[in-house]
């Protein structure tokens, strides 16, 4: 048990299970020890079922792919048994009926569900500020945000207290967080893993990815989790693949695209430095960077937010206090039991959401946001059509900053959405996006993880991790620990 | 920027009604400014000519899913119970609707 190191990759764990240095009991045990010492901290989890993620470990089938591996599932994605809420209290007792299709296929392939993570409310935000359990902190400093809306998974992948975890991105919620705490983050292309079993924000935009401290990770949860599903009318049919079979070749001969539009002013200088670092090791492994255009990115931001909330005012409907969760003690007929339990359920960014959805998709209104919106979503994805018949991938910063001060945004939510603008066109394209850690940048005395995102075409996840993992071996960022931590 | 009156006004009320919502003053004010920026800034779509431009509903677009109309399993009426706020005789109980 002594050769277990707490910031193991999942290749690196499985090696010690299958060499019987470790038991599958042992590593949850160790794991265990390690988030009770240091997740009062960080606060990347809501809650974790030992017993149950032990009984589950000493079952464990070491000759499949995940064989024994546990891994935190972000609170918006159903573990049968489990309780799930959303980080929300409008689900306060509620308890999964069923496994997400994705829960269920890692645990086909081994893998053991092991912890609720910290999330923004119904992964609105961009923080993890918004949980109504409690903020999650970034292991590089204490005082600062994890990034969201899957915060609680990416920090503690960072903090060396997952293995790996299972976040969901509508407009960011892998990419961000994985950038701004320093670890990798996968967001599959749209109907890539079945949605079924995920609380829904935004339908359209929705996807469920891991977070992982290695490229090569990425690819074996991608590999259990991929795949079509009765269950999610959006996911495809697509060939078998493998997703690392490309991981471990050179980058000779392919193109990465430079936007000249995500390379602004107003960027953080030492987000700008590494990005542009990055770039060189790229060359310098073989890739050819090419300058292109996405001329529709300045309105990313307003597509995204008329659409977004449009759609999560619609799937928020059905937390109304009548078939499960939260019911407000004050009802005096069914419409105040639904405005009182509503009233009380959600957190102000979720009512300002619904809010600004029920006014986009309003008589009168319709037309001249959501129906325009949509039209402009056309524009976005036609940029990316035009750019991948000339490159293998797109590289941009994941974020235009590292991470910001707990409270430092919360009074003003226009800011905070238009950090968003690097990782929200891939949701509304429906492409993929990987972020791993290219570097630190030195924002008021502290070193601060800093992302680098790849966008590929549809179905192009083997190109991004190929790219991902030989920019990443080539590098020593991957292996840089937190600090405030150890 | 965030202290300058927003052009755009929005009807919090009206909207929390439909929405089923209920919003305190405090809310009604801060929801009112904080939106009408964003409304503000959503403006610039404006700007762009989108005549001829079919809308995206889904940007990796399927069509026709179909699936043989079988009858398969579904969960146990009891097990959606439990996580009912109030049920009886297998239903969910809610307040009166009609007198």
């Amino acid at each position: 048990m002594s050769s277990f190191s707490p910031f193991s990759s999942i290749a690196e764990a499985r090696r010690l299970l299958r060499s019987k240095e470790l038991s599958p009991v042992e590593l949850v045990e160790a794991l265990e020890q390690r988030i009770a010492s240091i997740d009062p901290k960080i606060g990347a989890y809501i809650e974790r079922d030992v017993e149950t993620a032990k009984k589950e470990a000493a079952l464990a089938d070491l000759s499949k792919p995940l064989g024994g591996i546990p891994i935190g599932i972000k609170d918006a994605i159903s573990v049968a048994g489990q309780p799930l809420q959303s980080a929300s209290r409008i689900l306060d007792g509620y308890t999964a009926p069923y496994d997400a299709t994705s829960v269920a296929r890692l645990r086909a392939s081994g893998a053991i569900p092991f912890g609720r993570m910290n999330m923004d409310e119904f992964a609105m935000g961009s923080s993890t500020e918004n949980s109504a359990f409690h903020p999650t902190r970034n292991p590089w400093d204490l005082n600062r945000i994890p990034g969201g809306s899957s915060g609680g998974s990416a920090a503690a992948v960072a903090a060396g207290t997952a293995l790996a975890t299972l976040g969901s991105d509508t407009g960011g919620s892998i990419r961000q967080p994985a950038a701004l705490c320093g670890c990798v983050g996968l967001k599959p292309t749209y109907g890539r893993i079945s949605r079924y079993g995920l609380i829904a924000f935004a339908s359209s935009l929705d996807q469920i990815g891991p977070l992982t401290s290695t490229v090569e990770d990425s690819a074996l949860l991608l590999n259990a989790m991929a795949g079509k599903d009765p269950h999610d009318s959006t996911s495809l049919e697509l060939p078998d693949e493998d997703f690392t079979a490309e991981i471990g070749r050179d980058l000779k001969g392919l193109r990465i695209g430079i936007p000249k539009e995500y390379f602004v002013d107003g960027m953080e200088p030492g987000v700008r430095s590494a990005v542009d670092a990055a770039v060189k090791q790229l060359v310098s492994l073989g890739a050819e960077p090419v300058e292109i255009s996405l001329p529709h990115t300045e309105y990313a931001v307003a597509v995204y937010y008329i659409i977004a909330t449009a759609e999560a005012s619609a799937n928020l409907a059905r937390f109304d206090g009548v078939r499960y969760g939260r019911r407000s003690s004050e009802a005096k007929d069914l419409l105040s039991l639904y405005e009182k339990t509503r009233a009380e359920g959600f957190g102000r960014e979720v009512k300002r959401r619904i809010i600004l959805g029920t006014y986009v998709l309003s008589s009168g209104y319709y037309d001249a946001y959501y129906l325009r919106a949509q039209k402009v979503r056309t524009l976005i994805r036609r940029d990316f059509d035009q750019a991948f018949t000339k490159v293998d991938a797109i590289l941009s910063p994941t974020s235009p900053e590292t991470a910001f001060r707990l409270g430092e945004k919360t009074d003003d939510p226009l800011k905070m959405y238009l950090a968003d603008i690097f990782t929200i066109a891939a949701n509304l394209a429906g492409i993929c996006g990987l972020s791993l850690p290219c570097g630190f940048s030195n924002r008021d005395g502290v070193d601060l993880p800093v992302g680098l995102q790849l966008l590929g075409r549809p179905f192009g996840e083997s190109r991004l991790l190929r790219i991902g993992h030989a920019y990443e071996q080539s590098t020593e960022w991957h292996k840089r620990r937190p600090e405030p931590i150890s | 920027m965030s202290t300058n009156a927003p052009h755009h006004t929005i009807d919090v009320p009206y909207l929390a009604r439909l929405a089923r919502l209920e919003v305190t003053p405090e809310e009604v004010e801060i929801f009112g400014g904080q939106l009408g920026r964003i409304l503000d800034h959503v403006e610039q779509m404006n700007k762009l000519d989108i005549s001829g431009i079919e809308p995206t509903a889904h940007a990796i677009t399927v069509f026709d899913v179909i699936r043989e109309d079988g009858v398969t399993e579904s969960l146990p009426k009891a097990t959606i119970l439990e996580n009912a706020p109030r049920s009886a005789n297998g239903l969910f109980v809610v307040p009166k609707v009609l007198d």
